[in-house]
């Protein structure tokens, strides 16, 4: 009983992690169809300055107390910071290309930032366990589990909760819907959708940052961290499918579960688990859990 | 006129510096090792300044006997240093352009980089000294004229670990195992069962972890070996993973209810000091770091480095430095032998089989014949004494006890009960 | 039969090449036998691009490929080089059409993304193999070809040379099937499906068919890569090495069978010289590089060329 108890709370544990970078590539890819490959350093930048200011804040002999919330503060550093500079300085410049050429561009700009984010904080790895270990732990059955998990999901459940709110009953949000329906129609209509691209934009790597600021303090943030995390999340943004945010949590969730299952009853299988569950997905639903119906242009 | 004059001056000065420098041309030697990705903070970045530190130390002559003559034998050394990511092929590619400018070629610390490499160095007959991958497979499975490996291969990592956890815990009845899912963590793991099962029969595997290669979170794993009850846990992991395990195992009490084995976890020493529990038993992967006996030679190494640095030099610093002294060794015994300026060939005869003092311990290059090193190995125990990691109880084992004999595959030996020469 | 100015090029390439095979240094032979093995795949790209499906999972097909040539080699211990290549060829082809009939039914993101798990399911395969040698993987050497015996030391150029006729005659067959009826479906699926449905064409079976070259050319490509390196391991069916020619194809553009060659030339160039000069920054110079040509060429480098030829006319 408390095993299986456990094997849950280890999927939703991934689901958490999991859910804030495949919503932020969702909302980037449901509005501007960018295919994000530069997500993945978004989310070792998100990494490397939370950990570091944290390292900074605790060096100075200040309250760990306050580094759950500088963790956060420097996810919204970094999407304020490289949002805006990325969407304007460089995106920018390809709107009205082929999306195919997007795709190039972005992989271009992760292959810029890997490299920034070595001259920037060199190769050895950044360290930062404090806030992970202080809270304590707490048992389920026989099995010990930091506090800090539950942080982390309360973290996730908070934000998504958030973003949902920001999407669905603000004005700015509804323009961001509109424009995730139709671009054309919602630019025909007077919004202004450049602005509706930066704005996105920005939440997307900000909730990247999230994803890698919320959890550093459990790992050793080294160089490479944001290359596999970019097919995890664009294979469960395309399970929960595109533009949908409660599709990216689902789709998050049941990843995680299935994940932790496998680890737990049969190890070999893990490495397969996400394509497995993607193919399955798909052909039950070729576009996703929560596509909304499209109209075909003849 | 003034210009002229100029130009005969530079010319005069270059041409006197030419003759100061020496009648000897530099011997050009490549390097490679990862610059980027997640293996550069833990092996490529320390080997590459192990390589700078150690190639300037010889030119100038300040290395302890008997390194003492500037250069190879007079010859300065001079650096080329690539970046081995991107994989085999990639690197077979960057090798065969490396092999046009440099005379021969130090480096490759992953395993499937030097079975690649292996071939091509020897089909383009140029000397190659492997110093970090850990299979087996490169002189068991076939034999090079033009390549060497200065560094102990992995088999004596886990045969030197389980032998040590038996000593210290004979009545154990059962082993786990989390490893990285790749070649490097599937051997570990076989070859720690095999000499397990081969030296208490009867002991049980509850679970064999293997997680994807830099997953850096391993929750659901870490409850499966908490829940699996076992006596020893074994993990070959390195680098980000490695500090992942630690940082996420021992707040919930992995090392407190396991035996856990780190068979190549000295690098994590000086990343995370005191945060590694006591009694977790780690390995080097040879006599190095800490295991390094206190000599005079192995003293001015670590200050060396140290001072240059910051850092002490790692497992991956020593096995570099290795390769070097063994290439220098070679050099100048071919000297030796009447070669004023040995050519490629000469080189390879006096490196077969050499003996040479390294640091950590002698080298001999008795496997493979005459190609593969053998080390002695040990492994220890850490225990954080006046807030400071150290390493106790420490264990030596021969080379013998650890590595099988040349023409014997490790996997037989170890199965056969790993019957010491 | 049209001499169009591609067929041209062809021809003339290909006699070009052959003709210096016995000259040319050895590292010169093996760096364009890579670039014409990596060019052909993304030959094969580049026919899915046109119908307007981007493929992550080529590597499926190259790692196949090198795969099924080694193989040939270690468990049927038939060193022959033309078998090999048929080997990785039929391999490849026949997982393609099985694998056909479902992906052709996907389009967007979800094509890609379906293809991606196919080629990490064959990557999570072999890295699970031990007899193959996991991610370390294993050498492979041929030692004749189509029954001939190799003279030792020439078997890279045979090699070359022969990739030079089959990578070169690839893309003219390539070229003549994309200016043929059949061919031009392919962009017009890529435009509007529905209206090539209503015209009375079957799109399922264009894709598919474009599938299965580009499984085919996949395959084959993967075989030379394996020739000339001499090692096979999974690396080459991970998801970076499928990124990888989805990049030099957009790089390259779709505007001709000459481009991904183009394409795979000036990405390898690039990349090489980065990692001499600037071995710390090597990524982030490439990255520069890609981006400026981007930025200058949107419809990739072969509209350098295509720009070029109607100025000259």
């Amino acid at each position: 009983m408390f095993d299986l108890a456990a094997v849950l709370f280890d999927g939703v544990v991934y689901s958490s992690w999991l859910f804030m970078m495949a919503a932020g590539l969702t909302l980037i890819y449901g509005v501007m169809r960018i295919l994000n490959i530069a997500h993945g350093s978004l989310y070792a930048l998100g990494a490397y300055a939370g950990a570091s200011l944290v390292g900074a804040w605790l060096a100075g002999g200040h309250p760990p107390a306050a580094s759950y919330a500088l963790l956060l503060a420097a996810a919204l550093l970094v999407g304020l910071v490289m949002g805006p500079l990325i969407e304007r300085g460089l995106l920018r410049l390809m709107y009205g290309r082929d999306e195919v050429v997007l795709l190039l561009v972005t992989y271009a700009l992760f292959l810029i930032l890997e490299d920034v984010i070595k001259l920037a904080w060199g190769v050895e790895s950044l360290v930062v366990a404090e806030p992970y270990a202080l809270p304590g732990n707490f048992r389920i059955g026989k099995l010990a589990y930091p506090v800090y998990n539950l942080i982390l999901i309360g973290a996730a459940i908070v934000i998504g909760l958030v973003v949902a709110w920001g999407l669905y009953r603000t004005r700015q949000g509804k323009l961001l819907l509109a424009v995730i329906h139709d671009r054309e129609m919602s630019a025909a209509m007077g919004i202004n959708v450049a602005r509706v691209y930066v704005f996105t934009f920005t939440i997307g790597a900000a909730l990247a940052a999230a994803g890698g600021a919320l959890t550093a303090p459990a790992i050793a943030v080294s160089p490479g961290i944001g290359v596999e995390v970019i097919v995890l999340s664009f294979a469960v943004v395309v399970i929960g499918g595109l533009g949908s945010l409660g599709g990216a949590a689902l789709g998050a969730l049941i990843v995680g579960i299935v994940r932790s299952a496998m680890v737990r009853y049969w190890p070999e299988g893990e490495l397969f688990s996400v394509y497995l569950v993607m193919a399955l997905v798909l052909i039950a639903r070729p576009k996703g859990l929560f596509a909304a119906p499209e109209a075909r242009k003849i | 006129m003034k210009r002229a004059l100029c130009q005969f001056v530079a010319a005069a000065f270059a041409a006197l510096l030419a003759a100061a420098a020496g009648a000897q041309q530099p011997v050009k030697v490549g390097i490679v090792t990862f610059l980027s990705g997640p293996a550069a903070g833990p092996f490529g970045v320390p080997a590459r300044n192990a390589a700078e530190i150690i190639a300037e130390s010889i030119n100038a002559g300040r290395v302890p006997a008997p390194y003492a003559t500037k250069g190879l034998g007079g010859a300065p050394m001079e650096l080329v240093i690539i970046d081995e990511a991107g994989g085999p092929q990639k690197q077979v590619a960057e090798f065969r352009n490396l092999a046009q400018r440099v005379d021969l070629v130090i480096g490759y610390i992953s395993s499937g980089d030097c079975l690649a490499i292996a071939p091509v160095a020897e089909e383009l007959k140029k000397l190659t000294i492997l110093f970090d991958c850990g299979t087996p497979r490169i002189f068991e499975d076939a034999s090079y004229k033009y390549v060497f490996r200065t560094g102990p291969h992995a088999t004596m990592d886990n045969v030197s670990a389980a032998r040590y956890v038996l000593e210290r815990r004979p009545n154990i009845r059962s082993i786990a195992g989390i490893n990285q899912n790749y070649a490097w963590g599937q051997d570990s793991w076989t070859d720690f069962e095999a000499a397990m099962k081969a030296l208490k029969p009867g002991i049980e595997i509850k679970t064999s972890q293997m997680t994807k290669l830099f997953a850096g979170q391993f929750g659901a794993e870490i409850s499966t070996l908490l829940s699996s009850g076992a006596d020893v846990i074994h993990s070959s992991f390195w680098g980000g993973d490695l500090e992942g395990l630690v940082l996420q195992g021992a707040p919930r009490g992995l090392f407190k209810s396991h035996l856990v084995v780190l068979s190549a976890g000295e690098p994590a020493i000086n990343r995370l000091g005191t945060k590694i529990p006591d009694g977790t038993i780690i390995g080097a992967r040879g006599p190095f770091g800490p295991f390094a006996p206190d000599t005079e030679f192995n003293r001015w190494f670590r200050n060396v480095f140290q001072e240059r640095y910051g850092v002490p030099p790692n497992y991956a610093s020593y096995k570099m430095t290795n390769a070097m002294l063994g290439l220098k060794a070679a050099y100048e015994k071919a000297q030796k032998a009447g070669a004023a300026s040995p050519n490629q060939d000469q080189i390879i005869t006096a490196f077969e089989n050499l003996t040479y003092e390294g640091v950590g311990g002698t080298v001999k290059m008795t496997l493979g014949k005459g190609h593969q090193a053998v080390m002695d190995v040990a492994v220890g125990t850490a225990k954080t004494v006046d807030g400071e990691l150290r390493i106790v109880d420490v264990k030596r084992y021969p080379a013998g006890e650890v590595n099988p004999p040349d023409g014997v595959k490790s996997e037989a030996w170890i199965r056969s009960g790993m019957k010491a020469k | 039969m049209t001499l169009d100015r591609t067929t041209t090029t062809l021809a003339v390439a290909a006699v070009l090449l052959l003709a210096a095979a016995p000259f040319l240094p050895q590292w010169l032979v093996f760096l364009l036998t890579l670039a014409l093995a990596k060019g052909l795949v993304v030959l094969g790209l580049v026919v899915l691009m046109r119908t307007g499906l981007v493929s992550f999972g080529q590597g499926l097909y190259f790692g196949l490929g090198a795969y099924a040539a080694a193989l040939v080699g270690a468990a049927a211990e038939v060193l022959d080089a033309a078998v090999m290549l048929a080997a990785a060829v039929a391999g490849s082809a026949g997982l393609a059409a099985v694998l056909g009939l479902l992906l052709a039914r996907y389009r967007d993101i979800f094509f890609a993304m379906l293809s991606l798990a196919f080629s990490m399911i064959l990557y999570g395969l072999l890295v699970k193999s031990s007899a193959l040698g996991s991610t370390d993987g294993f050498n492979l050497h041929a030692k004749s070809f189509a029954g001939i015996t190799l003279p030792a030391g020439a078997e890279r150029r045979v090699f070359y040379a022969v990739a030079v006729v089959a990578v070169l005659g690839a893309a003219w067959a390539v070229h003549r099937y994309l200016s043929s009826h059949y061919g031009r479906l392919a962009t017009a699926i890529r435009d509007n499906e529905l209206r090539v449905e209503y015209l009375g064409s079957s799109v399922f079976r264009v894709v598919f068919a474009n599938y299965v070259i580009a499984g085919a050319l996949g395959g084959l490509g993967g075989a030379f890569a394996a020739l000339a390196v001499g090692h096979v391991d999974p690396e080459t069916a991970y998801w970076t090495t499928s990124g990888e020619f989805v990049f030099v194809a957009i790089l390259g553009g779709t505007g001709n069978v000459l481009a991904p060659f183009l394409g795979a030339a000036i990405f390898e160039a690039v990349r090489t010289v980065a990692n001499q000069y600037a071995p710390n920054v090597w990524q982030m110079t490439l990255g520069i590089v890609m981006l400026a040509l981007i930025l200058f060429l949107p419809a990739g480098l072969w509209s350098l060329v295509a720009r070029l030829r109607s100025v000259a006319r």
